[in-house]
This record gives structure tokens, C-alpha cells and sequence, in this order.
């Protein structure tokens, strides 16, 4: 079944374009990541699949629907690249991850028994239920990232959308939602994350795409780690090689990678 | 305490106190929102409505809540659109709102003067039963909207973007937040005055994030800050003869400074002996 289609997308900010022609299909149960350089627009093209940034010329279907008649957003759960800067204001973490419940409980309704059982679960599948009354801010970055992935899972979606979730996280919160993603696909769900290396999810990672200068470079199995990269078959990377090295070199297999 | 036996003293405290618990409970979000001086432009607009319906002889309450819901839709129209401009645009509204709030006023043949300081700095005393209906109805109303909906303004006000994919209907949900904000501003203008009144939005809920750890609790601490110091403000004031308005927000301060001193109290006492556990990797890689 479809979970993301797009076609011939062009989207962008103010004038400027930043995705010219691209091209995706994601069907249910693919774990596909989304590679590229800084400003190749691998960003841009899971915010204009999500409608928050308005696409200019294409297509793009959510599970079958056309974007813009498409309702039943509680079936995605989205993990963007940082919690909001904060204003003072506190919120303890299970505040913030009970907004996950919202898509689908709606507006009008209390929460709930269940709502409260989901947020619990949610936050132990990554964690952090010990933390579940403290305040955010409180946290270090990647715990911080995991509060949001448990925001988008007590939603229980059938596609999660991520932003560079492993950004500037440390090693206990990447393993702990290497283990949450890969629970998520197990259970058949669809991942699409955009990420700047592939680090401890390369054996989640299904597909890789490599964006470029606003067109799609790449599309295939993901990037062997160091060793299969001179590979013939790898050769036609090469104008891209200094963006796909930072999620290659570094890479290796350690022995919580291997649990995997 | 006689003097809570006198009818217009039991009237000013009661529309005090709604306004003290309504104000906090939609100031938090404004707060959330950085947008904590929003009630303070929109209150100057109020003024401009407040001219109006001098001019007209209209109750100046109608006139007033009218031209700053205009107003503060208007200013979260230019704040979805631009987000650029929208400090520019806010300036204007301001300067324009008062500019026109006292050109009015003074056409209007009442006496202008004492008139413009009644809804600039408040006057809870000459609260009459008309007024406190108007105040309790449109303030239980605000109150409400701001429990009932309090997870979903919760969501938007912490990450729109987020409760935009969440499907949650963002624009609606602003709106609600513009129109509240010009509703209390208006009905607030009796106690606190239109120069005031952002500070009983601000002042409680800055005063509770001191002690509290989370959303529910701030707001909940605010509020009785907000109920605290507005009934507090109107006894003081007609015991030692000040004015209302300004009794109310110096109190609210009170609270604040007190609270922040035991908060930097409490923080030196427990001052973390380790550091932070989890340190994070550098987010640039370098290759060997």
C-alpha cells in the first residue's frame, strides 16, 4: 500500500527553489532515509510532504489521498529537529508527549484513561518514563530528541516522519531510539527520517535516497559502511562523495550496533 | 472590613477577582508564545473603541471589545503572513490605537480628561451591576475556553508547526487566542486600566514559572497569584487610598520578586554536586 507518493515535486521558500523535480514512493513497512548536504533540500522535501512548506508544481499523496483533502493525520507521527527554543514557560515531559494524543483524540475531547496508558508507553519504549514529571528543559539534547520521538509514537502512527533525529545526540539516546525505531518497524510500521549521518540506524535503514541540489542523486540500498565504498557500483556517488562520507567514514560497528 | 458590607465594594472585588483568574489563564499562552506584550498593543487599540463609543454614546465596553477583537485579528493575520514585519506592525497598531483613543475621547463632551484616566488606569469602584454582568459573562466565558482547550492551545503555542501536522486546527485555534485576548483586555479595563492589564496577564504567570515544574501547575499557581493579587489590589487600595490598578500589578510584582528570590534561593542550596551525566558528541565529524 501507498504511504507516501510524490511526483515531480517542486517546492521552496521567498523565490528561491529549493526542490526542483523530485520523485518518491514509500510503501507501507519501508524504513527510507534521506540523505544529503546541508541546504540540498532533504529538509524542505518531508516538510512540503507534510504541507509545511506549500509545494509549487507536483503531486503528493498521503496514504492514497491527495495532500491537500488528506485528514487523518493522527496515522502520521512527526519528530522535528529540535524542541521549540522554550519561553520559560515549564512543561514536564509527559505535558509535551500528551500533545501526541491530540491528532487523534481531536479538540473536544478530555483525555482519557487510554490517552494517559499511550503517553506512558510511549515514553518507556524510548526510555524516559522515569522523567515523565520532570521539566523539559531539565533534559540533555538527546533526551530531549527522545521525548519528541515519544511524542509522535503515543499517537500510535502508522508513518513516522523524522528530522535528523541523530543530530548532536549522545550515544546512550541514539541507542535508545535506534531500539525504538527499529521496535516501531518491527511492529510494521513506515519510517521516513531525513538524516545527516546514518550512524547506529544503518541496519534499520531499508532505502537510502540522496538528494542533491534539489533533485534526487541516489536511490538504492543504503551506503555500505567504509571498506564497500570503493566499490565499482558505488562509483556513480562520487559528485556527492564529500556529503555521503560524513554518514559512511565514521561509521562503524560497535557492540551495541550489533543487538540490531 | 466594613467596607465589604458596602454594595460597589463587593462589586469591584468580584470583577477583580474574575479578572485576576482570567487574565493569567490566557496570559500563560501568550507567554508560551513570547508574545507577552500582545495585551499591551491591543489594549492601547482598545482605546480607540473606547473613544468611539464616547463619541457615539454607546456603552464604551461594546465599542471597545468590537475595535480591539478587529484589532487583534488583525495583528494575528500580519503575524501568520509576514512574521517579519509583524514588530513594525504592532508598533503602528499601538501608537495609532492611543493616538486615536485620545482624539476621540477628547471630541466626545463628556469631561475627557478623567474619563481617559478611568480606562487607562482602572476605576473598580464605579462598577455597577451592568458592568459586573458584562465582566462575569465574558470572563467565565474566557476562563472556560482557556481550560477546555487547554491541550490543544498547549500544543500550538509549544510547537505550531507540530500541531499543524497533528492536524489540529491552527488557524482556528490563534484566532480563538486573538479574540480572548482583545475580550480580556476590554473587561479588564475597569480594574487594572487599558496600561495595565498586560500585566495581569504576565506578571502572575512569570511569577508562578519560578516555583513550578510543569504547564498544569504554572497555570494553576498563576491563576491564584492573578486571583490573589487582584482582590488584594482593590481592598489595599480603598484601605490606604491608592489607586486600584496600580496597588493590583505592584502586589503581582511583589509576588514575582518574591518568588524569584526563593527560586535563586533554592537553586544555590541545590546546587548539582556532579556535572551532567550525558555529554554530547560534537556535531561536525571529522574524518581521519
Amino acid at each position: 500500500m501507498s504511504v507516501v507518493a510524490v511526483s515531480h515535486l517542486a517546492a521552496g521558500y521567498d523565490g528561491r527553489e529549493v526542490l526542483r523535480d523530485v520523485s518518491l514512493s514509500v510503501t507501507a513497512g519501508d524504513v527510507v532515509a534521506i540523505l544529503g548536504a546541508n541546504g540540498s533540500g532533504k529538509s524542505t522535501l518531508i516538510r512540503t510532504i507534510l504541507g509545511l512548506v506549500p509545494s509549487r508544481r507536483g503531486s503528493i499523496e498521503l496514504f492514497g489521498t491527495p495532500q491537500k483533502r488528506f485528514r487523518q493525520w493522527a496515522r502520521i507521527g512527526y519528530v522535528p529537529q529540535r524542541l521549540g527554543a522554550g519561553s520559560g514557560v515549564p512543561a514536564t515531559v509527559g505535558e509535551v508527549v500528551a500533545s501526541g494524543r491530540l491528532a487523534r483524540r481531536g479538540v473536544f475531547r478530555f483525555p482519557a484513561a487510554g490517552d494517559k496508558a499511550a503517553v506512558r508507553d510511549a515514553l518507556t519504549a524510548v526510555g524516559l518514563l522515569d522523567r515523565i514529571g520532570d521539566p523539559v528543559t531539565t533534559l540533555s539534547g538527546g533526551q530531549q530528541q527522545r521525548t519528541l520521538i515519544a511524542r509522535a509514537l503515543a499517537g500510535k502512527p502508522d508513518l513516522l516522519v523524522l528530522d535528523e533525529p541523530n543530530a548532536g545526540v549522545d550515544a546512550a539516546s541514539q541507542e535508545a531510539f535506534a531500539a525504538a525505531l527499529t521496535r516501531f518497524a518491527g511492529d510494521g510500521g513506515t519510517i521516513l527520517l531525513v538524516l545527516h549521518e546514518l550512524g547506529p540506524l544503518r541496519p534499520l535503514i531499508g532505502r537510502a535516497v540522496v538528494v542533491h541540489d534539489g533533485r534526487i542523486a541516489y536511490e538504492g540500498t543504503p551506503p555500505e559502511p567504509a571498506g564497500h565504498h570503493a566499490e565499482p557500483d558505488h562509483e556513480h556517488l562520487h559528485p556527492h562523495a564529500e556529503e555521503l562520507k560524513a554518514g559512511i567514514c565514521e561509521w562503524a560497528p560497535t557492540e551495541g550496533t550489533k543487538a540490531y | 472590613m466594613e467596607l465589604l458590607t458596602l454594595p460597589f465594594m463587593q462589586r469591584a472585588l468580584a470583577a477583580a477577582m474574575i479578572i485576576g483568574l482570567a487574565a493569567p489563564a490566557l496570559g500563560i499562552y501568550l507567554v508560551q508564545r513570547r508574545l507577552s506584550l500582545i495585551g499591551d498593543g491591543i489594549g492601547h487599540v482598545a482605546l480607540t473603541g473606547v473613544g468611539l463609543g464616547l463619541l457615539t454614546g454607546n456603552e464604551p465596553v461594546f465599542s471597545a471589545i468590537v475595535v480591539a477583537t478587529v484589532g487583534a485579528v488583525g495583528v494575528e493575520l500580519i503575524r501568520e503572513r509576514g512574521r517579519t514585519s509583524g514588530d513594525l506592525a504592532l508598533a503602528m497598531l499601538f501608537y495609532g490605537g492611543i493616538a486615536g483613543g485620545v482624539l476621540l475621547v477628547g471630541l466626545s463632551d463628556g469631561s475627557g480628561n478623567s474619563s481617559l484616566m478611568q480606562y487607562l488606569f482602572g476605576s473598580p469602584l464605579t462598577t455597577s451591576a451592568t458592568d459586573l454582568m458584562v465582566i462575569g459573562g465574558l470572563g467565565v466565558t474566557v476562563l472556560a475556553a482557556m481550560l477546555f482547550f487547554r491541550p490543544a492551545l498547549f500544543a500550538l503555542c509549544n510547537d505550531e508547526e507540530y500541531a499543524r501536522v497533528s492536524g489540529l486546527p491552527v488557524r482556528t485555534l490563534n484566532l480563538l487566542l486573538a479574540v480572548t485576548t482583545a475580550v480580556t483586555v476590554t473587561i479588564a479595563m475597569r480594574t487594572v486600566g487599558l496600561l495595565l492589564v498586560s500585566a495581569l496577564m504576565v506578571v502572575p504567570v512569570a511569577a508562578a514559572q519560578q516555583l513550578t515544574r510543569g504547564f498544569v501547575s504554572t497555570m494553576t499557581v498563576a491563576m491564584l497569584i492573578g486571583v490573589g493579587a487582584a482582590g488584594a489590589g482593590v481592598l489595599v487600595s480603598a484601605e490606604a487610598d491608592t489607586a486600584p490598578g496600580a496597588t493590583t500589578v505592584l502586589l503581582a510584582l511583589a509576588v514575582f520578586v518574591a518568588t524569584a528570590l526563593a527560586a535563586s534561593i533554592r537553586h544555590s542550596l541545590h546546587r548539582p554536586q556532579t556535572p551532567p551525566t550525558a555529554s554530547e558528541p560534537p556535531d561536525v565529524v571529522l574524518h581521519a
